[in-house]
């Protein structure tokens, strides 16, 4: 078991931001609430899967919606705790233990304002391993785990109950709901068995994206490289160094699409990328051959800081340093193609991983 | 019409008097504590320079970094209420929540929360609730509270609700002074709303300041109106910036950037600002420094002005030169600074130093030559290179396109600065070393618009067209000449993850001060 303090949340939000691979959400809204209710209710422990007993029950616990209307209308503050509370009731039997959906981006943070105000253990991992845009895009479809019963809350005290036929439709219907509440909600879901989180989980990522903070912060101190010490914390592979030359952007159904053209530097020099978006990095083309696809993580650091860079602030003339991150295995099997594959998001390639780029072989 | 500008820096306070669009007069004067002795020593500096009849001019604008430094010192603060009204979302994180443990106490912690506020769509998230305000009123009231910051959800996109408290609040509180978050933020409650609660702390100074600079102006024999300059490159007439005093941050990278496009006519280029220590860079569109997207802390408060996207590199007149074991050489960042005058070799001491090699070429004449005729030729070569290519990385980095942009050079350095960086060519304007004070003269007059718009039943074109005449509106309402006003910035960004197309557009025009 592991401790996280309040004061241990700028790094979990950072390292949530850096597995967000360009989405997901400003984790910094998200990581105020879970402060708040740590300096008042004490730390939060986070527990390994292996240590919850089989027979016990969890539950997820994210935020759903615009991260953007999140920076405008705050949540109240209690709609993940009603929600939280009224899925335990539906579900007839108590809650053990919070999970966490999706540990990049803004939903890394949520999950610790519940544990901290329940008094619950965090499990230490996720759904997803990084962020995805849609709800059903998780670890848990693949192991036949349903999102429903599922409460989304809102800040004026209404909750929906959603009972459905497939992840997909409780994505369709809980997204338009979302809409009529504001445009952002919270949201209690994905209930199973120790033992089934046991087989669905993507282990150990919330410790992995406080180390990530800490790694950051630590070389920021040293003055030693912070992108380094990023690879080395998630044992990623440093892809390239370049500029962004060119970037261009519309929306679809409302998600961000877009494609941002970078000029290679230093060892890249010469070479040119194409990477595509939608609010996640998902496509890496390499002087026009696919290099490295969805689900494999895809993040750009400032070069200068180390910060991850989000799509939406992608610009001509940033000089960013790309990097690739290893996804679960779980998401390389033909199921989790499927659901996560780029031909899920509409992308005619072939999906690439990380383990077949020359640099990962050698290595 | 006759203008003068005045930019009070750091160390120096610099004055311009211009003429239509030409520059007749530039000074410099020391810095003063109290501010406004330094502008009237470059005053009185100017009119004795030129004979200047302080009649004949038609307008002062004064870019100063008065008020941020008030902040980041926490000097003379006032008390401030907080009101957001939001209930019932937002009340998990109140007002002040993600500031500096110190700043909040010297303004007091006042935080109060009520019901209201917007949803995305303009739907009230709750209605407004006069007797709850009435509440807070008279519990401001009990505590002296004469300093209010009012916010409310989604402000920016509809300010009825925080007009309509401001004015159930002024019945009760008459002489209160009244910050409305919408009338000085955008999107992003928090920093909108921290924007507005350290304008409400700096009214008593600013009070003060405007004051003391109107004196100063007549006791100095003007008797025209003078302006302050914000940190997008428009004006504040002296009764807008008493009211807030916080819009005039980071005035003084914009200023030097305007003033840069004023005195070469260029308006898309790289401006490059060489002082002693460290060169700023930053882009110009259209005439305006290009706005950092990220947001910007001031005394270890976020807020989201739009501040320049300006960065630094540590390379200046004073930047210290030396030879590495490999052969090459090292340019900065250490830099002798001010005491470049006794440290450089030129000027008989014992430091090389990036004007030494300046001299040494014949870029500069200033000190003693001979100091520096002993350096190599292949020293010097390799000096230039790397101060080449250390400008070069820099201002390609600026660059907005791969449209060959002209780099324009100002600041007490610029002789550092080769003739081409790259493909890229180099213009050095007259009178550079007073850029800052010409970009605070030639200030124009602004008006923005800010919100979030479904475009599910509306075209697009519409609601850009419609918030382009809105923002034109704005900026003749502030005083811009109709004639002149124009569109100088929009942006149309779909919000993620919400289907809809909910589209967040930012509209900015601006215009030529309307001659009274």
């Amino acid at each position: 078991m592991q401790t996280i303090e309040w004061t241990d949340m700028a790094d979990v939000a950072l390292g949530g931001a850096v597995l967000g691979a360009g989405g997901g959400g400003d984790p910094y809204i998200g990581r105020l609430m879970a402060e708040q209710s740590m300096r008042r209710q004490g730390a939060v422990k986070l527990v390994s899967i292996d240590d919850v007993d089989d027979d016990d029950l969890l539950a997820t616990a994210c935020m759903m919606g615009a991260p953007t209307v999140m920076l405008e209308k705050l949540p109240e503050g209690t709609e993940v705790l009603r929600a939280f509370e009224r899925l335990g009731q539906l579900l007839g039997k108590p809650v053990k233990g919070v999970l966490c959906v999706e540990a990049g981006g803004l939903n890394s943070t949520i999950p610790f304002q519940v544990a901290a105000e329940t008094g619950l253990p965090l499990i230490d991992g996720d759904g997803m391993g990084r962020a995805f845009p849609e709800l059903q895009m998780v670890t848990f479809t693949l192991h036949g785990v349903s999102a429903t019963p599922m409460v989304l809350a809102d800040d004026k005290g209404n909750s929906v109950v959603f009972d459905t036929i497939s992840n997909h439709w409780t994505e369709r219907l809980a997204r338009s709901c979302t809409v009529d509440m504001g445009g952002s909600a919270l949201v209690a879901f994905y209930a199973m068995s120790g033992k089934t989180a046991k087989q669905a989980l993507v282990r150990g990522t919330l410790l992995l994206a406080q180390r990530i903070g800490q790694a950051h912060r630590q070389a920021q101190k040293d003055k030693t490289d912070p992108r380094e010490a990023i690879i080395q914390v998630t044992n990623g592979v440093r892809l390239f160094d370049a500029r962004v030359a060119d970037v261009e952007r519309r929306t679809v159904g409302g998600f961000a699409r877009g494609e941002a053209r970078l000029i290679g530097q230093n060892d890249s020099r010469g070479d040119e990328y194409a990477l595509s978006f939608q609010n996640e990095f998902l496509v890496l083309e390499r002087n026009g051959e696919t290099y490295l696809t969805t689900p494999d993580l895809i993040t750009l650091l400032d070069q200068d800081t180390g910060q991850p860079v989000p799509a939406e602030q992608l610009r001509y003339g940033l000089r960013v340093t790309a990097i690739g991150i290893p996804s679960d295995p779980k998401w390389h099997t033909p199921g989790g193609l499927a659901l996560v594959g780029p031909g899920y998001f509409g992308y005619d390639v072939e999906p690439r991983s990380l383990d077949t780029l020359p640099v990962r072989r050698e290595a | 019409m006759k203008r003068i500008g005045i930019d009070v820096g750091g160390t120096n306070t610099d004055a311009v008097l211009i003429d239509g669009r030409k520059v007749i007069a530039g000074v410099k004067s020391a810095t003063t504590e109290d501010v406004t002795g330094g502008v009237l020593n470059a005053l009185r500096r100017l009119i004795e320079d030129i004979a200047l009849d302080p009649q004949s001019i038609d307008v002062i604008m004064i870019g100063t970094t008065h008020f941020t430094n008030a902040v980041v010192e926490g000097k003379a603060l006032d008390p401030v209420a907080a009101l957001r009204i939001a209930l019932p979302a937002t009340a998990c994180l109140p007002p002040m929540i993600d500031w500096p443990d110190d700043l909040r106490q010297t303004i007091g912690n006042h935080a109060y929360l009520a019901k209201g506020g917007y949803e995305f769509d303009g739907r009230k998230i709750a209605e407004l609730d006069p007797a709850e305000i009435e509440r807070i009123a008279q519990a401001c009231k009990a505590k002296g509270l004469s300093n209010i910051a009012i916010s409310s959800v989604f402000g920016p996109l509809n300010s009825e609700m925080e007009k309509e408290a401001e004015k159930i609040i002024r019945a009760i509180l008459p002489e209160a002074n009244i910050t409305l978050s919408a009338d000085i933020g955008r999107i992003g409650l928090l920093e909108r709303e921290n924007a507005g609660i350290l304008n409400a702390c700096l009214q008593s100074l600013s009070s003060r300041v405007i004051q003391a600079f109107d004196e100063a102006l007549k006791e100095a024999g003007f008797v025209c109106p003078f302006h302050l300059t914000q940190n997008d490159g428009t004006l504040l007439s002296a009764a807008q910036a008493r009211r807030y005093p916080v819009l005039t941050f980071a005035s003084g990278p914009t200023n030097s950037m305007r003033g840069a496009a004023f005195l070469t006519g260029v308006k898309d280029a790289i401006v490059v600002d060489v002082g002693g220590t460290t060169t700023d860079i930053g882009a110009l569109r259209k005439g305006f420094p290009r706005p950092a997207s990220l947001s910007v802390e001031v005394g270890g408060v976020r807020t989201n002005f739009r501040m320049p996207d300006v960065f630094s590199i540590g390379l200046g007149g004073g930047s210290l030169v030396r030879e590495t074991e490999g052969g090459g050489v090292t340019v900065g960042p250490q830099s002798v600074g001010f005491r470049l005058t006794t440290e450089a070799l030129v000027f008989g001491g014992d430091t090389l130093t990036t004007s030494d090699i300046a001299v040494a070429t014949g870029a500069a004449n200033f000190g003693d030559h001979s100091k520096v005729k002993h350096l190599p030729k292949d020293l010097i070569a390799k000096v230039r290179a790397r101060i080449g290519e250390m400008l070069f990385e820099s201002v390609d980095r600026a660059r907005l396109s791969s449209e060959p942009l002209p780099v324009i050079v100002v600041g007490g350095g610029s002789m550092l600065v080769p003739d081409t960086l790259g493909e890229l060519n180099v213009v050095r304007p007259e009178n550079y070393a007073v850029a800052n004070a010409v970009g605070a003269a030639i200030a124009q007059v602004g008006g923005e618009v800010d919100r979030i718009e479904s475009l599910g039943e509306q075209s697009r074109s519409d609601v850009m067209h419609k918030a382009k005449q809105e923002a034109i509106a704005k900026a003749i309402e502030e005083g811009a000449d109709p004639e002149s006003t124009e569109i100088v910035d929009m942006e149309d960004l779909p919000l993620a993850y919400l289907p809809g197309n909910a589209t967040r557009i930012k509209v900015k025009a601006v215009g030529e001060l309307m001659h009274a």
